[in-house]
């Protein structure tokens, strides 16, 4: 690790508007992944400024039948929230199917949507990566490419995100809220927080600089069947080949996002009009334009047949 | 808004003392180290007792207990989160020491495998791991044994897990609940069927 200054910010505001102070901050939270980057040198701050101080770890109801969750709020209290096991009860199911329960103890919900990609590429410092040194080209696309992403990836970059509760944040149709460092704050939604890779894969998301996040708002429940379907090499704590987010009603409509296979959640909105003809369709129109690589195009079938499997089990609860 | 830097809490301070690096460390990264060590103070309430201690922030608490305090029993393996060997109780609850900052953990309690139990009078769980040999070399052992008490405190709570049948119903006492609530402390020897027994002892015994 380089050297680095520690600082304690005491409210939101104050973090953002010290990380503007200066140069190369870092917010830390949980620190499970920024720690382990900055160990490989992948990350290299001189100054971090730790906002667990700030008091951003409540889960609240908003006026309108919804919750707002802290940006600080632990993976593990989200998950046993008994408002998010009854009514969210997808978001529940993803981050349960997420890490170890000790990284659960500590990753928050803010920390969680800004995690890096796992990409091996990415990891490994005496490799290509546009991601982790613009311009110096992508190893990973004539490489071992399996776990990969398939849609919406580019000739600079096919990482994914590895989050699996951002997946089940984007069906719920989230909203993300910030503080910028002039005091200013927004909401964006989730579906717009993510960017895809195009020519500057290092630019992940659309934050502004030193911007803050502050919480995450749910919107009312939509009821219907919740089921999150991550398909893996191993049965816990491994990333997702791909994951299914799905929230069906009793009719055969619903939402459903992806994880595993883009370098944000994947949802097509309009593609869901066609769930109720069955997997095969709804895949065609969600997948439209995949670009997989030749080790991962069995990422088709297995989305494909994983939804099928997600829209049975749904049929049954009904 | 304007803002001053006397409103934070500013603990590193640049001091011009050398640090001794381990051999492994690339050359490189030891010039940059070496260049610039910043310095910071923590008080950690570790197995009951206040430890003042001067740090370099960039100790996690797993080099703090190990190098700082001589707790040797938390042991190092990956040192990148991945396989649970450096597993401690914060707060009531257990996480990876390895990835996070001692300067994190002003205020906080931590309970290492030292602080469950001594050699004459063993935790439960440590005397069920030795009745059913749940280990070989050793190694993710204490790491095994905190997780495995927080483990059986997370199943009391009602904290469901990835093996939970339903969202709304407390999690039950058994072997599938456990071994997806342990996949987070590898065990490269293969113990893991009689550590499984040892958790499963310790929880009748408690409950």
């Amino acid at each position: 690790m380089r050297p680095f200054t520690y600082l304690r910010a005491k409210s939101p505001a104050e973090a953002a508007a010290l990380a503007a102070q200066v140069s190369d901050s870092r917010f830390i939270a949980g620190g499970t992944n920024l720690l382990d980057l900055m160990k490989l040198d992948i990350e290299t701050p001189t100054h971090l400024i730790d906002v667990n101080g700030v008091g951003l770890d409540r889960i609240e109801a908003t006026p309108e039948g919804g919750l707002r969750i802290g940006a600080l709020v632990r993976n593990t209290d989200l998950a046993a929230d008994s408002r998010i096991r009854k009514d969210y009860g997808l978001l529940a199911r993803a981050l349960l199917a997420g890490a170890s329960g000790q990284l659960r103890n500590v990753a928050t919900t803010a920390g969680n949507l800004l995690q890096r990609t796992r990409c091996p590429y990415f990891y490994d410092t005496h490799q290509a990566c546009n991601k982790r040194q613009p311009g110096s080209g992508c190893a990973a696309i004539d490489g071992f490419s399996r776990q990969l992403g398939i849609i919406g990836v580019s000739t600079a970059c096919i990482a994914t995100h590895p989050s699996d509760m951002a997946v089940a944040m984007r069906a719920l149709d989230a909203l993300v809220e910030t503080v910028k460092p002039d005091g200013t704050t927004r909401n964006i939604p989730l579906a717009e927080l993510h960017r895809l890779p195009g020519a500057t894969p290092n630019i992940e998301t659309t934050l502004t600089a030193h911007e803050l996040i502050t919480a995450v708002t749910l919107p009312t429940p939509i009821g219907g069947t919740h089921i999150y379907q991550k398909v893996r090499d191993r049965s816990s704590y491994a990333f997702a080949l791909i994951s299914v987010g799905a929230i069906i009603q009793n009719d055969g409509s619903g939402r459903v996002a992806l994880g595993g296979v883009a370098h944000k959640p994947w949802r097509v909105e309009s593609a869901e009009s066609v769930m109720p003809q069955g997997a095969k369709a709804l895949t065609e129109q969600l997948l439209a334009g995949a670009t997989p690589t030749h080790q991962n195009a069995f990422k088709l079938t297995l989305v494909e047949r994983t939804l099928a499997a997600v829209m049975a089990q749904a049929r049954e609860h009904a | 808004m304007t803002i001053s830097r006397r409103t934070f809490l500013i603990v590193g301070a640049v001091t011009a003392a050398s640090v001794a690096l381990p051999p492994f460390i690339s050359v490189q990264a030891s010039i940059a180290n070496a260049a610039r060590p910043i310095k910071a103070s923590v008080t950690i309430w570790v197995n009951d007792e206040p430890r003042d201690l001067d740090l370099d922030t960039r100790t996690t608490l797993l080099d703090a207990l190990r190098e700082n305090l001589q707790l040797t029993g938390t042991k190092k393996g990956c040192d990148h989160g991945q396989c649970g060997a450096c597993t401690v109780i914060a707060n009531g609850r257990r996480i990876n020491s390895c990835l996070t900052l001692a300067v994190m953990h002003e205020g906080s309690k931590i309970t290492t495998i030292e602080g469950l139990g001594t050699p004459q009078q063993l935790h439960p769980m440590q005397a069920a791991f030795i009745k059913h040999d749940g280990y070989q070399c050793g190694y993710c052992t204490p790491g095994q044994i905190c997780s495995a008490v927080a483990v059986l405190g997370e199943i009391r709570d009602g904290i469901p897990s990835h093996a939970s049948p339903s969202l709304t119903e407390p999690p039950k006492l058994i072997a599938s609940e456990i071994q997806e609530r342990m996949s987070g402390n590898l065990c490269r020897c293969g113990a893991y069927s009689n550590i499984i027994e040892a958790i499963n002892e310790a929880a009748e015994a408690s409950a």
